[in-house]
């Protein structure tokens, strides 16, 4: 099963650990996180779904490449990570 | 007279009470994170949170128990036939949390302009679909230019809280008469000189910095406008300019007394692209006579090299009439407890400052 993993800034809001869940795309593998804390999908995912602006995930490193829909394929073996770009002062 | 402001923060929620004759910083939550609206109701104290990367957050204590987070207001999924409409489905920012005058409602107004209603005291939100499903709505003009219209004022007729008014930033006034079912573009009589000369008078066009009703006579409003101060008696429906306010007539902020319909506070600017105090001097301009007048109140604010600018909802006054306080870009914090006549600053260095609001009497 593939792993999700989020950002230690996501932490400060909502202590969310490392999950294997099931799913072949990301949004699949995401929706499984949300479903088990609801409150989480606000904080990745806009109104409609989609990433938020300044929050972006990888799967093995590499940057998805459908924000909107999130159907990147994932393995069993895959390793997504929901990170942010903190910017301001 | 009050004895507790809460106080919103680009670096999150002081609560600060009297004390010794004094007012001082009691508490903090949301210690680092932007806080864009706070309302006291009853028990209960409502924070609305932009998190920026992470989204716009809901939060309410109930009385002595801890904060907890609240599902946030969020739009419906957008239509596909919704795909020229030029502002996001999204929430962007909750900037006025307000009682509905019934147990248990509450309204939230929003940047992109969605106006949400609770019957449940937080627990749910739902899109009034009846003005964002309004055509005009894609007229409506964003923030500062670039940003989302959005709604800065829901102002609800104490005595029958299906009378509501709001503010919006660029929208003009609007109204309902039935809790939300049907709503009208009012406001006749504002206008704005930088405009295009035949949108001058728009109703649609005016940029309505922030609007205040007088609780105890509703038909009284004010309007402080992008293009100066505007006064309605007829619960927003015609407007007259005041010309009277001094030291300038561009600010952000105003505050209707909650008794006296002719008494109101505003924190005036110089125009437009600037936004500092004039000649380095934060003052108040108090009117008590309906605008006929103003006084500019002084006594305990800076007069020197003093830089603050007081945002739409940096200014508040209590249920008596007698605390009036405002916070600034600059995170200064002043109180009076006398109405204006003078002033004390909170000896504080506080972030800039969004939203002040003081907790009801007891």
């Amino acid at each position: 099963m593939p792993t999700v993993s989020f950002t230690s800034a996501l932490q400060r809001f909502l202590p969310v650990p490392p999950t294997s869940v099931e799913g072949t795309t990301v949004r699949e593998a995401l929706a499984v996180v949300f479903a088990s804390r609801p409150a989480l999908q606000g904080y990745v995912l806009d109104d409609q779904g989609v990433l938020r602006r300044h929050v972006n995930v990888f799967v093995n490193g590499d940057l998805v490449r459908d924000r909107a829909r999130l159907s990147d394929a994932v393995g069993p073996n895959d390793e997504i990570y929901v990170f942010q770009a903190l910017t301001g002062g | 007279m009050a004895e507790r402001l809460h106080v919103g923060t680009r670096k999150g929620l002081f609560e600060i009470v009297r004390h010794n004759g004094g007012w001082d910083i009691a508490d903090v939550r949301f210690l680092g994170d932007p806080v864009t609206a706070v309302l006291a109701d009853g028990d209960r104290l409502y924070a609305g949170l932009d998190l920026g990367h992470f989204g716009t957050k809901l939060w309410r204590c109930d009385g002595t128990s801890d904060w907890q987070e609240l599902p946030a207001p969020a739009f419906p999924p957008k239509p596909e036939d919704a795909d020229d409409d030029p502002h996001p489905w999204s929430l962007g920012k909750i900037w006025a949390i307000e009682p509905g005058g019934v147990s248990g409602r509450l309204w939230i107004g929003t940047m992109p302009g969605g106006l949400f209603r609770s019957d449940d005291a937080g627990d749910s939100w739902s899109l009034n679909e009846a003005l964002w499903r309004r055509p005009e709505r894609k007229q409506w003009m964003g923030v500062a230019g670039g940003e989302q219209p959005g709604i800065s004022n829901v102002l609800i007729d104490p005595r029958n809280p299906a009378d509501i008014r709001l503010g919006i930033s660029t929208a003009g006034v609007w109204a309902s008469t039935d809790t939300g079912t049907t709503w009208d573009l009012i406001n006749q009589g504002m206008f704005n000189e930088y405009m295009p000369p035949e949108r001058a008078g728009d109703p649609i066009a005016q940029d309505i910095h922030c609007l205040a009703r007088c609780p105890a006579h509703p038909a009284s409003m004010w309007c402080q406008h992008h293009n100066g101060v505007f006064r309605s008696e007829d619960r927003g429906a015609s407007w007259r300019e005041v010309t009277t306010i001094q030291p300038s007539k561009f600010g952000f902020a105003v505050v209707a007394h909650p008794r006296d319909a002719n008494t109101a506070w505003f924190v005036p600017a110089i125009k437009d692209e600037r936004r500092i105090p004039v000649d380095g001097a934060v003052v108040v301009a108090r009117t008590r006579d309906g605008g006929e007048s103003f006084e500019v109140l002084r006594q305990g604010l800076p007069q020197r090299h003093a830089y603050d600018l007081v945002w739409r909802h940096g200014l508040a006054v209590d249920d008596s009439g007698e605390c009036v306080a405002f916070g600034s870009t600059s995170g200064g914090l002043w109180i009076s407890e006398d109405g204006g006549d003078s002033w004390c600053a909170l000896d504080a260095r506080l972030p800039p400052i969004s939203v002040v609001r003081f907790a009801a009497t007891q």
